[in-house]
């Protein structure tokens, strides 16, 4: 048996807060040499990717069409940057691709593009290894990934379909048209992962639009609820591997995060959600950041 | 030519019950193909499907861009879906899923829009969807298709099972003459229906035995129409339309659709793209459309005759057409 309560500060954790950290590095980097994209999300999302990627999901970076992997499909797409520094980071593809995100002829586009095969030869319509599916307007990635679980379902395949979303796009009538039938269909194999940080681009979510209380509606769609601290990083993990090993109904992971996290003059700032540093606070992002890294005193080699 | 004596009067099915019968040899040729739709399987001709293939398929409630999104995801887990409604919520509700879910990823989906256009008739004016083509002709990679019988449905029906990329298949409430045995369906492969030498009647859907009937009628006054069924809006026979062009200088085009952005503005496109190139002769164009408005309830007939889209309105647009050609 696992130790599931594992001590706080273990060998893993600190780790996981190491590549988290260089993560959240890579999306200012990537935001502010583009000069455009959205970094409140992303930072906040970093500890959940890397404890997803690094040690809860069956994948193999390298062969990324491994047929027994486990999908994880984005309907936040705007939150990519994310995304694309932790397939990076895990050896998706090479990290120098990250510094062309947003630029012309890239492959990493302002909102991920998925091609099931080559389009072409430009170097656009490549695939990016490791992104699943296409997103960007809110609300159509849980309908995606509940197609794709299905499908599994059905061929009686064991694959566990993960989907990022945002709280703010459960304002989408989308997202609880797809909600309505992974209850339906029972789809316990679909795992939506909410990013519940409160904040959209024009404020804080209870002002603009309540969504809330998520727990209770999705509970009445049929949805089973784990609330976890989204920066927490072995509890979520804690939660995957219980999910994974077998659940009644189907189970959302609702993960409180704080928008802009790892930066102080960023965190819990909808302003933020859009804004592009300039060059001053990209250097104190960094710097933050890199005391962070210092202060974990973690020897990536030594393991 | 594939032509066959049409009978216009007794008719018995349509395109979508051709759609219906396809369905069920391709899930049954194809584990892969899966049908979806939204609480229409009835209306849509899927309802013996759904019972005789519950595996494949997948009933979605009344949620159509819920739809096509589980569409899209199914088409991410290898499979061949055929996600159904009616036209005017499918593409009409669910447009930004099919641009960004199934369109940009170009996925293997088949959205199919039943109910199409005037003939729906009773309905009104909020289900009788006379925009859909030009919505979903700008798509990149989307292939639209408008059969004009059920054979012809039901051969485009497999022939999309084939089709790698994504498509729109249009289908009619009402049914129509059999104008095709369905053998030779081609995507993207204009069909003549009928030769002549004076002018092309270029139609598609329901219209089509409708140009049929106005070539019999313009014959007596000793003028050939050529019949030509646009099937595919998308990708658009350029050939067809240049020889036509080429032939006779004078083309009419007749879909039960508005006059802006459908078959007519797509023949249009190529004519006015070509000229002076591939086309060599002045050549002008009489649309037979809906003329920019909302249609209404009533019987099919009444509603389709009060809008103009009738034989007679294609036999005046011919006559028009070439006075018009005369004057050049």
């Amino acid at each position: 048996m696992e130790n599931l309560a594992a001590p706080q500060f273990s060998p893993d954790l600190v780790r996981l807060k190491y590549l988290a950290t260089k993560i959240r590095m890579a999306i200012i980097k990537m935001v502010h040499q583009a000069q455009s994209g959205h970094l409140a999300g992303a930072l906040g999302l970093a500890d959940l990717y890397t404890a997803l990627y690094f040690g809860a999901l069956k994948h193999h970076p390298f062969d990324p069409n491994w047929s027994q992997r486990d999908y994880v499909l984005v309907s936040n797409g705007h939150t990519c940057p994310v995304w694309y520094a932790t397939l990076a980071e895990a050896g998706y593809f090479p990290k120098v691709w990250l510094s062309r995100f947003r630029q012309l002829d890239s492959p990493l586009q302002g909102h991920p593009h998925f091609f099931p095969k080559i389009q072409d030869e430009t170097e656009i319509n490549q695939p990016v290894p490791g992104v699943e599916n296409t997103s960007g307007p809110l609300g159509q990635g849980l309908s995606q990934a509940a197609g794709l679980a299905l499908s599994l379902k059905r061929a009686q395949k064991p694959n566990v379909v993960f989907c990022f979303l945002s709280d703010g796009e459960h304002q989408e009538g989308q997202t609880w048209e797809a909600y309505m039938l992974a209850g339906q269909y029972h789809l316990t194999n679909l795992v939506p992962i909410i990013d519940h940080n409160n904040i959209q681009i024009s404020g804080r979510i209870d002002q603009i639009m309540s969504v809330n209380p998520l727990p209770t509606k999705l509970r009445a769609f049929g949805w089973d609820v784990w609330q976890i601290n989204g920066h927490d990083q072995l509890e979520f993990q804690k939660a995957i591997r219980l999910i994974k090993a077998g659940v009644r109904r189907p189970t959302a992971i609702l993960a409180e995060t704080i928008s802009g996290r790892g930066v102080s003059f960023m965190e819990n700032k909808f302003e933020w959600h859009g804004k592009i540093p300039s060059q001053a606070e990209a250097a104190n992002a960094i710097t933050e950041l890199t005391t962070q890294l210092d202060n974990l005193n973690y020897d990536p080699h030594s393991t | 030519m594939t032509l066959i004596q049409p009978n216009f009067t007794n008719l018995t099915q349509g395109p979508r019950d051709g759609f219906g019968a396809g369905i069920m040899v391709a899930a049954k040729q194809n584990p892969r193909v899966v049908a979806l739709c939204s609480d229409l399987d009835e209306s849509v001709r899927l309802a013996t499907f759904a019972h005789n293939f519950p595996n494949q398929f997948v009933e979605v409630g009344v949620a159509e861009q819920n739809l096509v999104g589980v569409a899209a995801g199914l088409a991410l887990g290898g499979l061949k879906p055929f996600a159904a409604s009616y036209a005017a919520f499918n593409p009409g509700r669910n447009w930004d899923q099919l641009r960004v879910s199934v369109c940009y990823s170009n996925l293997p989906v088949t959205i199919v829009g039943g109910h199409a256009g005037l003939t729906v008739g009773g309905d009104g004016a909020s289900h009788q969807i006379l925009e859909d083509i030009a919505l979903t002709r700008v798509l990149p990679n989307l292939t639209v298709i408008v059969p004009c019988d059920a054979a012809q449905a039901y051969a485009a029906t497999l022939a999309l099972v084939d089709h790698s990329g994504p498509a729109y298949l249009r289908l009619s409430r009402v049914d129509t003459p059999d104008l095709t045995d369905g053998l030779n369906f081609k995507i993207g492969q204009a069909q003549i229906l009928r030769p002549g030498t004076d002018l092309t009647i270029f139609a598609t859907g329901v219209m089509v035995a409708k140009a049929l009937q106005a070539a019999q009628t313009l014959q007596i006054h000793n003028l050939q129409a050529q019949v030509i069924n646009l099937h595919t809006i998308k990708p658009i026979d350029v050939t067809a339309i240049v020889r036509a062009a080429n032939q006779s200088g004078v083309i009419v085009t007749a879909e039960e659709h508005q006059i802006y952005g459908g078959l007519g503005s797509a023949v249009a496109e190529v004519v006015t793209q070509n000229l002076g190139h591939q086309i060599t002769q002045p050549t002008v164009i009489e649309m037979v459309a809906v003329n920019d408005c909302f249609g209404e309830s009533g019987p099919a007939d009444a509603v389709m005759e009060k809008y103009h889209l009738t034989t007679e309105a294609i036999v005046a647009a011919a006559e028009k057409a070439l006075r018009r050609r005369a004057q050049l």
